[in-house]
């Protein structure tokens, strides 16, 4: 049972942006390097601000692009591009955006169907449709939502109808792109109630991705904290809130409003600018914006290490 | 039920708007005139037993000399104008809209592909789409009909005419469509349930087709009634410059052409009454593009 299901050694991701037709563009590193296991029933966080790749990183694990270095394995499986539709089903994604990721013109109950209709021809069309109207009943929405188009809908239960389509395929592994951000905050707690409750009931594996910490320290086990495409620090849930090492952990901690009014306040302003993942620094991405840089940060790349609490940095706390 | 609003709001736009009403019956007179032509006029103008020269240059029935026998007079040959001009306006039309067909089919697939895919591909067709947009219109169709009469025998050259012209304004069209295409493309491949069937495995075909095609229509929909205007327009244009079609099977422009020689004889009516109906073809066809525009673009009622 806890054997991890996905298991991503060396993830990177190198875009060529700026190319025309004659001219060759340049590089963007919008991943590199990134390890990490994923068990069935347990919830990984990836944490970090906009552009440190964690959007690349659910591109990857839902088989929409190909790594550009690195391995990743489905099920003990390799996935390359020719097996990416026999694994498909086992990896789905529940999006940001609950406005954009129904088709507008589609009615709900087809836009559960699909899945099905692409990755199960032989399913029948009624199985197909008894189906489609359970998962709507397990999601939380009544049976008259079946033949609705998505705009009669508001953005919480859009939202339940995206992780219905997503769960259509029964899949093991559910990656979720900031799928609260935005929506209300009564909201949200409905649809991570929900999320919680799925993964109970299904041992579903989660790879949450998200830059809303509050909700990550309600919701996830394991949690990565990336900044420019690079792992900085992984630990558990417990660690990373109660003993961050990275400095960059500690900044973005700092910056989360507490309910304690008699809490001391230590938040920590960061300098500076995100480097352009153009430039590709040789030393530690952060350095610039770091409070402790030293020398040896800004020509060495400091290496995740730690087994239960790894830290990529040369003097955590 | 926004589907509904939308089509009921455009039909109260409708109502409340008399030039788009006058734009859309004057249309639609037109085309029913020029589909039923068989039917309606009076005289076939191609049959040369129908007619006769002792008819000729009768000037229209409110003139002096005018019959009723033939309401807008006679051309040279004794031809009754609203016979031609109801043949003209046919051929016009199925040519205008075979080209508009035609363009839009290669431009939306041209523009679909290229939003979709990008890259070099995408490169490709815009740099092919900036060369044709370079090339006026008129030599497009000049370059086609030169090649055509080139590669084609003489016996053929004849009833190819409406062939080549179509697919010379066909291709002088493409480039909006593709244009418009991509960019509404490009709009939709951001949207995550895009990116969603992507993930679900779909064949990219069935991405394009299914689902951001349906989502693009709108914008299309408004260059196409935009775009078969100037095919109608652009026939018109070649056939007056005498690269068109021929005097014995006149379409609107041919009869301006021929109309042109009495300008100044006096027989005013025999270009005039072709050319204003011309215009009002055009002006109702872009009228009506204009109130699509509006209807699929609240921003700018």
């Amino acid at each position: 049972m806890n054997a991890p299901i996905v298991k991503a050694k060396g993830l990177a991701r190198h875009y060529e942006v700026g190319g025309g037709l004659l001219s060759k563009g340049k590089i963007v590193r919008a991943l590199s390097g990134v390890d990490f296991e994923l068990s069935p029933g347990k919830t990984l966080a990836v944490v970090g601000e906009s552009g440190c790749g964690k959007s690349t990183l659910a591109r990857l694990i839902t088989m929409i692009e190909e790594p550009t270095e690195g391995t990743l394995e489905i099920d003990d499986n390799n996935v390359t591009p020719d097996n990416w539709a026999s694994l498909r089903s086992s990896v789905q994604i529940v999006f940001q955006d609950p406005y954009g990721s129904l088709n507008p013109r589609q009615k709900v109950g087809y836009i559960l169907q699909e899945p099905l209709i692409i990755n199960r021809p032989d399913m029948s069309k009624q199985e197909r449709e008894a189906k489609a109207r359970e998962m709507i009943e397990l999601v939380g929405l009544r049976a008259e939502h079946y033949d609705r188009y998505p705009h009669m809908f508001s953005g919480g239960q859009r939202q339940r109808i995206s992780i219905a389509r997503a769960l259509m395929l029964e899949p093991r592994v559910v990656v979720l792109d900031e799928p609260v951000s935005a929506l209300d905050v009564s909201i949200q707690s409905q649809i991570l109630n929900l999320l919680v409750e799925l993964q109970e009931r299904l041992g579903l594996a989660y790879l949450f991705i998200s830059h809303d910490l509050s909700v990550v320290k309600h919701f996830a086990d394991e949690v990565i904290v990336m900044y420019l495409g690079r792992a900085v620090e992984r630990a558990s849930k417990e660690e990373i809130f109660a003993a961050p090492k990275h400095p960059y952990t500690k900044a973005l901690l700092s910056t989360t409003p507490r309910a304690d009014p008699t809490a001391t306040k230590e938040r920590i302003k960061l300098e500076g600018e995100l480097p352009s993942p153009l430039d590709n620094l040789p030393g530690c991405a952060f350095a610039p914006r770091c409070w402790k840089a030293t020398e040896e940060c800004r020509t060495g790349r400091p290496a995740l290490e730690g087994d239960a609490h790894g830290v990529a940095c040369f003097h955590p706390e | 039920m926004l589907d509904f609003i939308k089509r009921h709001e455009g039909l109260w736009l409708f109502t409340h708007s008399p030039s788009v009403m006058i734009a859309a019956i004057v249309a639609l007179a037109i085309l029913i005139g020029a589909v039923f032509a068989p039917w309606i006029a009076p005289v076939d103008p191609y049959d040369l037993s129908s007619f006769s020269l002792m008819d000729g240059l009768l000037p229209p029935v409110w003139e002096e000399f005018g019959t009723s026998k033939f309401p807008l007079g006679t051309d040279d040959q004794g031809r009754d104008m609203i016979s031609s001009i109801l043949y003209g306006a046919r051929l016009s039309l199925i040519i205008g809209v075979c080209a508009m067909a035609i363009a839009s089919i290669l431009g939306v697939g041209l523009g679909l592909a290229a939003g979709y895919i990008g890259g070099r591909f995408d490169a490709v067709v815009m740099r092919i789409a900036d060369i044709q947009l370079a090339l006026p219109a008129i030599l497009t169709a000049l370059l086609i009909d030169g090649i055509a009469r080139g590669i084609l025998p003489p016996e053929l050259r004849q009833d190819m005419r409406v062939v080549v012209l179509t697919l010379a304004i066909a291709l002088s069209l493409w480039v909006n469509f593709a244009r418009t295409a991509r960019a509404s493309t490009f709009v939709q491949m951001n949207k995550e349930y895009v990116q969603a069937a992507m993930m679900q495995g779909q064949h990219p075909l069935r991405i394009m087709f299914v689902h951001i095609l349906p989502n693009i229509l709108g914008p299309l929909l408004v260059i196409m009634t935009v775009d078969l205007a100037s095919a109608i327009l652009l026939e018109a244009t070649l056939s007056f410059l005498g690269i068109g079609l021929p005097a014995d099977s006149p379409s609107l422009g041919t009869l301006i052409r021929i109309g042109m020689q009495f300008l100044l004889s006096g027989e005013w009516w025999i270009l005039w009454i072709p050319t204003l109906f011309l215009i009002a073809l055009v002006v109702s066809i872009n009228v009506l593009g204009d109130f699509l525009r509006d209807v699929f673009n609240p921003r700018l009622r």
